[in-house]
């Protein structure tokens, strides 16, 4: 009995030091980039000390007794059954500690919920953009410059992630961490986020900022942060969304003001240049060129790059009546979605053009014979 | 037939023993609260095994990055029916088969007091669960929106919405007659000089618990109700664009779903409140105080629902309110802790596998509590939520909690309903192998959430594949621990050193004042009882 004794208090002493020593590694919460995300980590600290220290209070009491307070030491059992005073300590003590980890939470709570300046003022956002989660991709609204975009899985990591695909995960390069098109936001800045979903519940969550908040379709929920450092911060959605829930990261690109600014210009010279695409007649080869590319990353999730779908929730597109019958009832469908399923309302993620192309594509592909062209012009006429 | 019935007691009436014969008799009609607790007490235990499966299944894809075996949707589907069968399948029919078997003969009442109704509610639940289970087969598969069943995600699940309703309904129907029957049986049944304060604390917990299912379970079945509405009848609950709202949904779910969690939790409290004082050869500490805590914790659970939610986007006055009224738990919870703690003290302890699961109870769900008071802190719980952080803290409290005591509580009634004592080197390797195994499951879990993996997701990346791993492997060796446990039961029941009435040399209470095994009846003449054999209570 007295081997095992030791063995055990050898096995504690040494789960307690591997626990020390992985914390020194990154596996304690992130300190992240923001002041909040500080505040939080702090909060976070000051509570696992305390809880600690009331552990090893507890435990140790526990210990005591059942090292010396056995029958085989030949301990004669007391019959007392209650003491007043230990429980009013013991109930007075608790409420103290309580109270002390209140008042930095609440005002952590305030910093998030009513930020203000050093002076009391409200704080003054700088720019807003808009999140909106759908199955399962972010888009991105720049409210004040008209400038958005879908953001979904890197291909790489996409073609990794499907069930027997041969490929190493530890061979792709930030796996599941990584998207086509990032969110580029300025550093030292206030920014507001505003967050509604289209189809299900999601969540937005860069880890570093230190919060996440639930995006509600039919609702609008507000954030903010302001990142100090330049960087790349990736996170993940964080409320259950469906199938690929696991499958639709964040990555946040923090630029200087000045990075930013030419950034943005970019951006807006291509946005204009996709204007003018749209007025433009395509060849059924560039739409099928083009469609295919769309098909792969926007439809294929539920469609399958096959077109045989995944029934009853995702229905073939290969021979489906929709495909294969007048263009304008697929046309609708697309652009305005099927209530009550994951078919989504289109018309507000994608371009006129890329539309335009992926109908095209499937109507010519996985063996449809409808063999029809969709200019991007006729899906935009549809559309007003 | 009545002829039969006579002469069967005539020539065994020496034995006390009117067992029907027959399965159908004995088992399917059975009004016996013994009999229908140990139906109670099998169901859960296939239910803990096939919610048990689903969850190898869950650390199998879970064992390394990369999708090895099952597609994301059956994922979830196995995180859904995992949940949903261990929290209604596992966990609740257990704690109501040992009310059954145990509050009866506690109180010195001859049975249940609904007998009929008792057998009722059990046959309800295989149905249920057929139901439920059977959606596996369906097209499309399984509810796979998640235990919680938040709309709209929960509606695009197909046909399964309406299998996954009504048999929630049903589970309902099952715990609310069990509730019912708890109630009836405690508040009239008592032995005549047996008052409030003189009831073992296992019959306090279940009296309160019982309050908390009458209470809760109705909401439920009406949240689901409305999913239903939503779905097939064109109704807008939960919809925005019909004029209704999804945070609704969550607001009715968690305001049943707290009080659901202190109804798995309160029970479990009961029962390591028995068994710590046999072990430890003393009374158990601030009785009085430990019914008070337990009603407070049962007050507190209806009032703090939306820390579950801080994340939706409350209004700040309402998160304060939330986390204010979520941290008073810990005072209440912390003297439960501080008694048991307080009962051990100067007593004369000896090991036996019932105390060394009640102390692991002790140790870790406080450690399940104390991740619990970390993220009642809203302005930190907005990292934690839906981090594998609160996958380990409702596992910590939940498993080394609830299902803990409920094994605790195997071992230390198992000399009582079989005649047999169990064979305590083994129960000492089921002990420390389920006990190591569990920490290796869970503990990683904590460091994978304050990292940023979320939960419920099939993949991962790269950074949390260590910690994944071990948690995988602490899972399978839990797993085949309690297959272990089984072979233990099975061959109690089947042979062995015969136990005693008495069977523990500590152990008070009027269920060690009759034979080992229990006879089929017991306590059938009404009358007082001897106090000074209660379990605890004011007398003492």
């Amino acid at each position: 009995m007295k081997k095992m004794q030791m063995k055990f208090m050898l096995l504690v002493a040494g789960l307690l030091a591997s626990t020390l020593a992985a914390a020194e590694y990154g596996l304690n919460l992130r300190e992240g980039v923001t002041k909040y995300s500080q505040t939080a980590y702090e909060m976070h600290t000051f509570t696992l000390w305390i809880c600690i220290v009331i552990g090893i209070a507890v435990f140790g009491a526990m210990i005591v007794s059942i090292f010396s307070h056995r029958k085989s030491k030949g301990a004669k059992p007391e019959q007392f059954t209650h003491s007043t005073t230990a429980e009013v300590i013991w109930t007075i003590i608790p409420i103290l500690i309580l109270v002390v980890i209140a008042i930095p939470a609440t005002k952590a709570l305030i910093e998030m919920e009513n930020p203000t300046t050093e002076d009391g003022k409200r704080l003054q956002m700088d720019m807003t953009i808009k999140v909106t989660g759908y199955q399962w991709k972010w888009k991105y609204d720049y409210m004040e410059e008209g400038v958005s975009f879908l953001s979904t899985l890197a291909k790489d990591s996409n073609m990794a992630r499907q069930k027997g695909s041969g490929i190493d995960p530890n061979t792709v390069e930030n796996y599941l961490l990584d998207v086509d098109n990032p969110l580029v936001i300025p550093a030292n800045t206030n920014i507001r986020f505003l967050l509604t979903a289209d189809d299900v519940i999601h969540s937005w969550w860069v880890p570093d900022f230190g919060w996440k908040r639930d995006a509600i379709p039919g609702f609008i929920n507000e954030a903010w942060t302001n990142v100090k450092t330049p960087g790349t911060y990736r996170g993940q959605c964080a409320e259950l969304c469906g199938k690929d829930h696991g499958f639709m990261p964040i990555v946040v690109e923090v630029l200087s003001k000045e990075d930013y600014a030419s950034w943005l210009a970019a951006q807006k010279g291509e946005q204009a240049q996709a204007e003018v695409m749209v007025q433009t007649e395509w060849s059924k080869e560039e739409l099928l060129a083009k469609g295919e590319e769309v098909y792969n990353t926007q439809c294929a999730t539920c469609h399958q790059a096959t077109g045989a779908g995944m029934p009853p929730a995702f229905p073939a597109l290969a021979g489906s009546e929709i495909v294969n019958g007048p263009a304008e009832a697929q046309i609708d469908l697309v652009l305005n979605g099927r209530a009550g399923t994951a078919m989504q309302a289109f018309g507000n993620i994608l371009s006129e053009t890329d539309i335009a192309a992926a109908i095209t594509y499937t109507r010519n592909s996985f063996g449809n014979t409808a063999g029809d062209v969709v200019q991007p012009a006729t899906v935009k006429s549809m559309k007003q | 037939m009545s002829h039969d019935i006579t002469h069967d007691e005539m020539s065994h009436g020496h034995d006390h023993d009117h067992k029907p014969k027959g399965f159908v008799k004995r088992w399917l009609m059975t009004t016996n609260h013994k009999d229908i607790g140990t139906l109670y007490l099998i169901f859960a235990f296939a239910m803990f095994i096939l919610g048990g499966a689903m969850a190898m299944i869950i650390r199998l894809e879970l064992f390394q990055p990369g999708l090895q075996f099952v597609e994301p949707d059956f994922f979830n589907q196995m995180t859904t029916m995992h949940a949903l069968i261990m929290v209604f399948g596992a966990v609740m029919p257990a704690f109501v088969g040992l009310a059954n078997w145990m509050i009866p003969m506690m109180i010195g009442a001859p049975d249940m007091a609904l007998p009929r109704m008792n057998n009722w509610s059990f046959w309800i639940l295989p149905f249920a669960f057929t139901l439920l289970a059977s959606t596996l087969f369906m097209e499309g598969g399984a509810p796979a929106g998640g235990w919680t069943m938040y709309p709209p995600l929960v509606l695009q699940g197909g046909h399964n919405v309406a299998y996954l309703v009504f048999a929630v309904h049903l589970m309902g129907i099952s715990s609310i007659m069990g509730a019912i029957n708890v109630i009836a049986t405690i508040m009239n049944m008592r032995a005549p000089n047996v008052g409030y304060l003189n009831m073992p604390l296992f019959v306090w917990t279940w009296l309160i618990t019982a309050f908390l299912l009458i209470a809760v379970m109705p909401v439920l079945a009406g949240a689901v109700t409305m999913l239903l509405t939503d779905r097939y009848f064109d109704t807008s609950f939960f919809s925005a664009a019909g004029g209704g709202d999804p945070v609704l949904f969550q607001h009715i779910f968690w305001f049943f779903g707290h009080p659901e969690v202190y109804i798995m939790i309160l029970p479990a409290f009961g029962v390591v409140s028995e068994i710590i004082p046999t072990f430890a050869r003393k009374p158990l500490f601030g009785y009085v105080s430990m019914v008070y805590a337990t009603a407070g914790i049962a007050f507190l659970s209806f009032i703090v629902w939306a820390h579950h939610m801080f994340s939706v986007g409350m209004p700040l006055g309402g998160e304060l309110y939330f986390m204010y009224a979520t941290m008073m738990i810990a005072v209440p919870t912390g003297v439960k802790i501080f008694n048991w703690v307080a009962t051990m003290w100067k007593g004369s302890m000896t090991f036996e596998t019932p105390m060394l699961f009640s102390l692991a109870f002790v140790i870790l769900f406080t450690i399940g509590g104390f991740s619990g008071v970390m993220m009642a802190l809203a302005p930190v719980d907005l990292q934690y939520h839906d981090t594998y952080f609160i996958v380990a803290h409702f596992h910590y409290v939940l498993v080394t909690g609830a299902v803990f005591a409920i094994i605790a509580g195997a071992y230390y009634w198992l000399p009582k309903w079989s005649g047999h004592m169990y064979n305590e080197r083994l129960g000492k390797i089921h002990f420390w192998w389920s006990t190591i195994s569990v920490n290796v499951l869970f503990f990683p879990q904590h460091f994978l959430g304050l990292a940023g993996m979320p939960r419920r997701i099939p993949d991962y990346s790269t950074q949390f594949a260590e910690f994944n791993m071990w948690s995988s492997i602490g899972g399978f060796a839990f797993g085949l621990a309690q297959v272990f446990f089984i072979f233990i039961v099975w061959k109690t029941v089947r042979g062995g050193e015969k136990a005693t009435a008495q069977v523990w040399e500590g152990a008070k209470g009027l269920e060690w004042t009759v034979p080992s095994p229990a006879p089929h009846h017991t306590f059938e003449e009404f009358g007082p009882v001897d106090l000074d054999k209660m379990a605890h209570g004011k007398t003492h």
